[in-house]
């Protein structure tokens, strides 16, 4: 899709406002979200090789554009399903770097208080469904809060991701079948990072899932996974035409997965050379090249950029250190809910969002059960 | 399968009567188990638009069963939804939309289909309020047991599976106002319940049920005989089999009704062991880690020294659920095996 396409779907939906698609804020933003989940995520690794992680570590180097990019078009209400090479979306939608590394550390401070691990998280004030480890099981969960919204006739979308090697799962075919035969607004963003752990696609499928989506009647879409402007695009697209009604769509993004499955994992199966051609494709190399060469940001504005992303997560470093284990009588703490509370709204930073008419009915129109009403449904 | 295929429960089936429950304002009307099942739903549906329902063949077919008979006319056919055959979509999708808002209530065409959707429920739906504090107001409805030649796959009770994922709820009515009180109850509560509706009574129990708005506590126990000599404890399909041989024994004995099995009403399981001094424990599901074995064990770890003879177990042994006629008879509990099991408890 060209920047005009993006633009003229843009400005059409959001009634009329005629400002681009990115402005050089936007485009900034872009960066530094993609710069923060790579420093976040080597501080991790750094505290998981100190010893300071319990369990295992797993990161998204080298896929930083997919979540970045992806998750940055969302407006507020809108809902995402995060996987665990997605930490960009946790913090375009407003999860702290502090809470991020917490949650390795099992501390209190983590989006998950130290009940589950890694990336196995969502903040449900930011409307996000955290993941369990089971994949793809999140592909359907998605397609049934897009179920919620289009039998409320809401203009909201649900968001997840898959790597290539879940879509071998039997859930991918039930998700994207029952989001096909609805059309539902639901956006599956596709990672094909090479591998699904040590396997390679050759052994993982014999068609390209992204060529399956047309089977199940909607868009299939492919994208250059490590250019975040690509996938935001893409993502708009996407996006848009599920707000009117055009169904579900699947955005294939091809990347590389520039680190093991795992901390624990070498490597050694990817033949030699591929990371190195890999590396010459970084999304946030690329990216900031193209911000000089396209868009007059200067070498000191890009720096300056990068500087305050070390500092802040050297910062939330030290905070997410000085959280507190949690009480061990937490364990046995909120196994059953007392009462349902919706879900909150995820941060939306890219400008268009800044002025704009929500997209569900702030009263309920009938069909929209106020949170009220569903806490004393619960309640009596 | 439909009910005439597996010969379920027909119409002109006796009707058996349990005890009468709490008198309700709004007066009560006759009905079976699967009518007071429909009326709870349509009763939620009617209540509250976020309640919606999803499984196979339930909009214009009105479910295997019909328990959605006539849903689709009344409520339209997006908010009585024929999802496709794949039951991880169908819980997961409920999930999803339970966290936007909604009710879902998901049926199962048979409760052993609950095998096939089983990730989501014990992955996703258990543990989502534990691990992120979010709350998934959905229910399970699970069409379980056997009795018809529904053979190893239409026949099983798949508690004890469900009991092991903690973060579920579940409810196993024995009679037709629990079935409409619990489900009322399971719709509004804030976790994923699993409701256990035993297809040999669908028909075959009527009883007055309250009509409008009527709900029963989740994790209350209910005597449905009380007596001195013996405790039965039993959900489901061994209520009306407990009740019937406690009574055609004339034996001086309580019959408990656990209704839900999680949360278990420990108190009252507690209490009748404690009165009675023997227990017998009944369930249809076999034996092996049942919910007969985990009330022996909590009986003998909190009530030994009240104990007159030791907890016994009536149950189907350790086996799949054969077609034949005179083999499921051979592995589900009979009338006879509980006369004789109480017999021989009140002989000890
Ligand atoms: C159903 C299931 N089986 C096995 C695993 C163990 N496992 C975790 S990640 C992974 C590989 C996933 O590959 P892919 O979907 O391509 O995602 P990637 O990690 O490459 O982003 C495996 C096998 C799992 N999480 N879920
Ligand atoms: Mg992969």
């Amino acid at each position: 899709m060209s920047d005009g396409d993006a633009r003229a779907i843009a400005t059409d939906r959001a009634g009329g406002a005629s400002e681009p698609v990115l402005t050089r804020e936007d485009r900034a933003s872009l960066l530094r979200f993609m710069l923060l989940m790579r420093a976040a995520e080597e501080r991790g690794l750094r505290l998981y090789k100190q010893g300071k992680v319990p369990g295992s570590f797993y990161d998204g180097r080298g896929q930083e554009a997919i979540s970045v990019g992806s998750s940055f078009a969302l407006a507020p209400e809108d809902r995402m399903c995060i996987l665990h090479r997605d930490l960009g979306a946790h913090f375009v939608r407003g999860v702290s770097p502090e809470r991020y590394l917490a949650n390795y550390m099992g501390r209190s401070g983590g989006v998950t208080g130290g009940k589950d691990g890694n990336l196995h998280f969502g903040d449900p004030e930011l409307g996000c469904v955290g993941m369990v480890s089971m994949l793809p099981d999140m592909a359907p969960v998605a397609t049934g809060m897009a179920l919620a919204m289009k039998m409320r006739g809401e203009r909201r979308v649900a968001m997840t991701y898959f790597g290539e090697g879940s879509t071998a799962n039997g859930q991918w075919h039930e998700a994207m079948n029952m989001a096909g035969i609805h059309r539902l607004p639901v956006v599956f963003v596709l990672e094909n990072n090479g591998y699904a752990y040590s396997t390679p696609n050759e052994l993982e499928f014999a068609a390209d899932p992204v060529e399956r989506a047309e089977s199940y009647g909607f868009h299939g879409v492919k994208v250059d996974g490590n250019d975040v402007e690509a996938v935001f695009e893409a993502s708009v697209e996407a996006s848009e035409r599920a707000r009117g009604g055009g169904g579900p769509t699947l955005i294939g993004c091809r990347t590389m997965r520039m680190h093991g499955h795992g901390a624990h994992d070498d490597m050694s199966y990817v033949p030699d050379g591929v990371l190195e051609s890999w590396e010459r494709r970084d999304p946030i190399d690329r990216y900031r090249r193209h911000l000089a060469d396209h868009h007059g940001f200067s070498e000191q504005e890009l720096d300056e950029v990068a500087t305050a992303v070390t500092e802040q997560v050297a910062e939330d470093a030290r905070r997410a250190l000085d959280s507190p284990m949690p009480e061990p009588s937490l364990a046995s703490e909120g196994l059953y809910a007392e009462a349902f509370r919706p879900l909150g709204d995820g941060v939306a930073p890219w400008s268009r969002w800044a002025e704009r008419k929500p997209l569900r009915p702030v009263n309920g129109n009938g069909r929209s059960p106020s949170s009220e009403a569903s806490v004393s449904r619960s309640a009596a | 399968m439909s009910p005439e295929a597996t010969g379920i429960a027909p119409e002109e089936a006796p009707s058996q009567t349990t005890p009468a429950q709490p008198t309700h304002p709004g007066g009560s009307r006759e009905m079976t188990y699967l009518e007071a099942i429909s009326d709870a739903l349509r009763e939620e549906m009617r209540r509250d638009e976020a309640v919606f329902c999803i499984g196979e063949d339930i909009g214009a077919f009105g479910g295997a069963f019909k328990v959605t008979d006539g849903f689709a006319e009344e409520f339209g056919a997006a908010r009585v939804l024929d999802a496709p055959l794949a039951e991880n979509a169908i819980i997961g999708a409920a999930v999803g939309a339970a966290v936007e808002g909604m009710r879902p209530v998901c049926e199962m065409q048979f409760s052993d289909f609950i095998a096939c959707g089983f990730d989501q429920l014990v992955n996703v739906a258990a543990k989502l309020h534990y691990r992120q504090g979010l709350a998934a107001p959905m229910v399970v409805r699970l069409p379980s047991g056997g009795g018809f030649s529904g053979g190893p796959f239409h026949s099983q009770n798949p508690e004890a599976w469900l009991l092991q994922a903690p973060g579920l709820k579940v409810v196993a009515p024995g009679s037709p106002a629990d079935a409409k009180g619990l489900l009322t109850a399971a719709i509004r509560d804030a976790n994923p319940v699993c409701f256990l509706e035993h297809k040999g009574l669908y028909r075959y129990l009527r009883e007055p049920v309250p009509e409008g708005e009527y709900v029963v506590e989740l994790g209350k126990a209910q005597m449905i005989r009380e007596g001195d000599e013996l405790t039965v404890i039993a959900y489901g399909s061994a209520v009306g089999l407990a009740t019937q041989a406690v009574d055609e024994l004339e034996a001086d004995a309580t019959v408990l009704d656990l209704r839900s099995l999680a949360p278990l009403d420990t108190e009252a399981v507690l209490e009748a062991a404690r009165r009675t001094g023997k227990v017998l424990v009944a369930h249809e599901a076999t034996r092996t880690c049942g919910v007969g074995a985990e009330i022996a064990a909590i009986v003998s770890e909190l009530a030994f020294e009240h104990l007159d003879a030791p907890v016994r177990r009536l149950t189907a042994p350790n086996l799949p659920i054969p077609f034949s006629p005179p083999l499921e008879q051979a592995v589900l509990p009979q009338l006879a095996d509980m006369k004789e099991a109480c017999r021989e408890l009140l002989d000890y």
